[in-house]
C-alpha cells in the first residue's frame, strides 16, 4: 500500500518533490524574474491552511532582478529562522492577475507534527470541524 | 463589393405578400457595426436554390423581427433599428463543388442592443437560437461564435469567484489544480463514497467531484453524501495542511431544491458546489448569484452539450457555451483535454480555454475565434480537463492546456494498481516534477517521458502508474477541427 505519509505539510508548488536545492530554487527564481514578477520571502510557525499571512522577511523585492541576490535573502531568512516554515512567493501586477503567481516552501522545521482534526458534534448528523495545529499549542517562538 | 438590395421603407415595402428577406432590410453589406451591437456568426448550409445572401438575410430576419410575410404592424415600430443585419457572407474554405462537403457559408449578423434584456442568458439565447434552427430554407445551421459588447457584458454578474480568487482561497498558485471524479459513477453508498474522496484528497489531489448524474438516488441520498464527503475533506485537509474541496452536486428537479442543497453544503463548510448544464440557463444564473452571495465556488459540468456541439455543420459550437457560461457566472467549466477520451482538437480546445481565461481576445481563425472580444473585467472561468487522462500524459497536458486548468484524473487515480492514495501521489508528483522542469526551461514536450521516468525512480506510485497506462492513447480523428490553418505569407 503506497500512501501519502501525512508527516509533511504539502502546501506550495513543489512539496511532493524532495526538498529543493539552492540551484533548483535559483532556477525557479529566474523563471519568475523572466516573467516580470516580484519575489518575496515569508516565514511562519503556524502553517494552518487558512493562515494566509505569513510574516514577511522584508517587503517584496520589486527592484531586485538578480537571482543570486534573491537567493541570498532566502538564505538570510533560513539563517535567522532555521526552524520555521519559509516560502518564496512571486507577485504579478498584470491586469487580470494582480495576485500571487508562485508559492513554494524552501525551509521546514525538523519535525512537523502537523494538525489534528477536532470534531464538534452538532444537530442531527452534523459535525463542525476544526483543523488544529499542534504547534500552536505552544506560544510563538517556542513552537518548533 | 456586395450591394444592399433593401426596398425603400414605404408603401412598396409594406404591400402585403412575400418578398425576399434580402429586400426586407436583413441584408446590409455596408452596415457600420456599432460597439454596442451584439454580433453572431453562423455556419449555414443553404437549401439548393437558396442563394447565400438570401439565406443569411433569412437567418438574420428570423432571429430578430421578421416573419415569413410582410406585416403592416412593423410600421408602428422603429423597425429599421430592430432588424438584425447580415453584413457579411464568406464561403467556408474546403466546401462546395469539387470538395467532399456541400457548400457552407459563414454569415455575420449584427443585432441592436435594445433587442435584448440585460442580465438574461435566457433572453439572449431565445433570440439568437430560439427560432432559426428549424427553418426549412437552411439545411443545416451552426452558431459558431458571438461578440458580446461591453455594454451588454456589464449587465451580467459574471463568474461568482473567478480564477484569481479561487487560487487565493485555495492558497494554490503556479500550477494546475488536480481533481478526480469518484468512480464508479453510480451505486456507492454514502460511507463508501466518502472513502474514495478521503483517499484521493489525502493522497494529494486538490479536489474531488461528484459525477454529473449523482444527485439523490435510491442507492445514496444526497444528505448522506454531503455529510460523509465533508468528513473526508476535513480529514484530508488536516493530514496535509492544505485547503481541499469536494464538488457537491446540488443539481435537482427544481431550483428551490437546488438552493436547499447548496445551503446544506455551505452549512457543512464546503468551499465548492457543482451543477450540471442541463439545469438550464436561468437556473445556472440563479445558482451563480447564490454562489457569489455565499462565498462558494461554482463548478459547472457541461452535461449534454455534445448533443449539439460535436458536428461541424449543425448545432452550436462549444465556444459559444463558454461565452454564455462566463456571463452567467460559473467558476469552472469542463472544456476538453485534447489527449483524453472525449472529443477535442487541440486548436479548438485552445480557443475554448482562451474564451474562458482572456481579458481580451483577438481574432484567431485557426482557433475558431472569429471576433475580437473585450471581456470588460468579467472574472475568468477555470477550464476543467476531465476524461481519460493519466499521469503519463502530464507533459502533453501542461503544454496544451497551461497552468490555469483543473486536471481531473478519475480513472487515472482510482484505477491505480496500488490504490487510490497511490494514484493521487502519482498524479501530484508527476505534475510537480513537470512544472519544476518546465520552469527550469527544459523542453518538456520532448523530454516529458524522460522527466517522468526520472521521478519514477524515487516515487513508487508514479512508477506503477506509468507502467499500467503506458500504452493508452485515444487517437481518433476529430469531428470538429479548424477551417483555417495559419499559413506564412510573403511580407509586402
Amino acid at each position: 500500500m503506497m500512501t501519502n505519509l501525512g508527516n509533511r505539510v504539502t502546501q506550495g508548488q513543489f512539496s511532493f518533490l524532495p526538498d529543493l536545492t539552492d540551484a533548483q530554487i535559483t532556477a525557479q527564481i529566474k523563471y519568475a524574474l523572466g516573467k516580470g514578477w516580484a519575489l518575496s520571502v515569508e516565514y511562519t510557525d503556524d502553517p494552518h491552511p487558512r493562515n494566509t499571512y505569513w510574516e514577511m522577511f522584508g517587503n517584496p523585492m520589486f527592484d531586485l532582478k538578480d537571482p543570486a541576490g534573491i537567493l541570498m535573502e532566502v538564505n538570510n531568512c533560513r539563517k535567522t529562522f532555521p526552524n520555521h516554515y519559509i516560502r518564496v512567493i512571486a507577485f504579478s501586477a498584470v491586469r487580470g492577475i494582480e495576485s500571487v503567481t508562485m508559492s513554494y516552501i524552501v525551509n521546514r522545521p525538523k519535525k512537523e507534527p502537523g494538525f489534528g482534526l477536532v470534531r464538534q458534534e452538532g444537530e442531527g448528523r452534523m459535525i463542525r470541524y476544526t483543523i488544529h495545529s499542534y504547534a500552536t499549542d505552544k506560544p510563538e517562538a517556542e513552537r518548533y | 463589393m456586395a450591394k444592399s438590395e433593401t426596398m425603400k421603407e414605404g408603401k412598396e415595402r409594406y404591400k402585403s405578400g412575400v418578398i425576399p428577406y434580402k429586400k426586407m432590410g436583413y441584408w446590409e453589406p455596408d452596415y457600420k457595426i456599432k460597439d454596442t451591437d451584439v454580433l453572431a456568426m453562423f455556419r449555414m448550409t443553404p437549401q439548393a436554390g437558396v442563394e447565400p445572401e438570401e439565406c443569411a438575410a433569412a437567418v438574420a430576419g428570423e432571429s430578430s423581427t421578421a416573419t415569413w410575410t410582410v406585416v403592416w404592424t412593423d410600421r408602428l415600430t422603429a423597425c429599421e433599428m430592430y432588424r438584425a443585419k447580415a453584413y457579411r457572407v464568406d464561403l467556408v474554405p474546403n466546401t462546395g463543388p469539387g470538395t467532399k462537403t456541400e457548400a457552407q457559408y459563414f454569415a455575420y449578423i449584427a443585432y441592436e442592443l435594445d433587442l435584448f434584456e440585460g442580465g438574461s442568458i435566457a433572453n439572449l439565447t431565445a433570440s439568437i437560437i430560439g427560432n432559426v434552427f428549424g427553418m426549412k430554407a437552411v439545411k443545416a445551421l451552426r452558431l459558431e461564435d458571438m461578440r458580446i459588447p461591453v455594454a451588454y457584458l456589464k449587465t451580467f454578474q459574471g463568474p461568482a469567484t473567478g480564477v484569481i480568487v479561487e487560487r487565493e482561497r485555495m492558497d494554490k498558485f503556479g500550477r494546475p489544480l488536480l481533481g478526480a471524479t469518484t468512480k464508479p459513477k453510480l451505486g456507492l453508498s454514502g460511507r463508501n463514497y466518502g472513502r474514495v474522496v478521503y483517499e484521493a484528497l489525502k493522497g494529494g489531489l486538490d479536489f474531488m467531484k461528484d459525477d454529473e448524474n449523482i444527485n439523490s438516488q435510491p442507492f445514496m441520498h444526497w444528505r448522506d453524501r454531503f455529510l460523509y464527503c465533508m468528513d473526508a475533506v476535513n480529514k484530508a485537509s488536516a493530514a496535509t495542511g492544505e485547503v481541499k474541496g469536494h464538488y457537491m452536486n446540488v443539481t435537482a428537479g427544481t431550483v428551490e431544491e437546488m438552493i436547499a442543497r447548496a445551503e446544506f453544503a455551505k452549512s457543512l463548510g464546503s468551499i465548492i458546489i457543482m451543477i450540471d448544464l442541463v439545469i438550464g440557463y436561468s437556473a445556472i444564473q440563479s445558482m451563480a448569484v447564490w454562489a457569489r452571495k455565499n462565498d462558494m465556488i461554482l463548478h459547472l459540468h457541461r452535461a449534454g452539450n455534445s448533443t449539439y456541439s460535436r458536428q461541424k455543420n449543425h448545432g452550436m459550437s462549444f465556444r459559444v457555451i463558454c461565452k454564455w457560461m462566463r456571463m452567467a457566472g460559473v467558476d469552472h467549466i469542463h472544456a476538453g483535454t485534447v489527449v483524453g477520451k472525449l472529443e477535442g482538437d487541440p486548436l479548438m480546445i485552445r480557443g475554448y480555454y482562451d474564451t474562458l481565461l482572456d481579458t481580451h481576445t483577438n481574432v484567431q481563425l485557426e482557433k475558431g475565434l472569429f471576433f475580437e472580444q473585450d471581456w470588460a473585467g468579467l472574472n475568468k472561468v477555470m477550464p476543467v480537463a476531465s476524461g481519460g487522462i493519466h499521469a503519463g500524459q502530464m507533459h502533453q497536458l501542461l503544454t496544451y492546456l497551461g497552468d490555469d486548468v483543473v486536471l481531473q484524473f478519475g480513472g487515472g487515480t482510482i484505477g491505480h494498481p496500488d490504490g487510490i492514495q497511490a494514484g493521487a501521489v502519482a498524479n501530484r508528483t508527476a505534475l510537480e516534477v513537470m512544472i519544476l522542469a518546465r520552469n527550469e526551461g527544459r523542453d518538456i514536450w520532448n523530454e516529458g517521458p524522460k522527466i517522468l521516468q526520472e521521478a519514477a525512480k524515487w516515487c513508487g506510485p508514479l512508477k506503477a502508474g506509468l507502467e499500467t497506462w503506458k500504452d493508452v492513447s485515444f487517437n481518433y480523428e476529430s469531428t470538429d477541427s479548424p477551417d483555417f490553418v495559419p499559413s506564412t505569407t510573403a511580407s509586402a
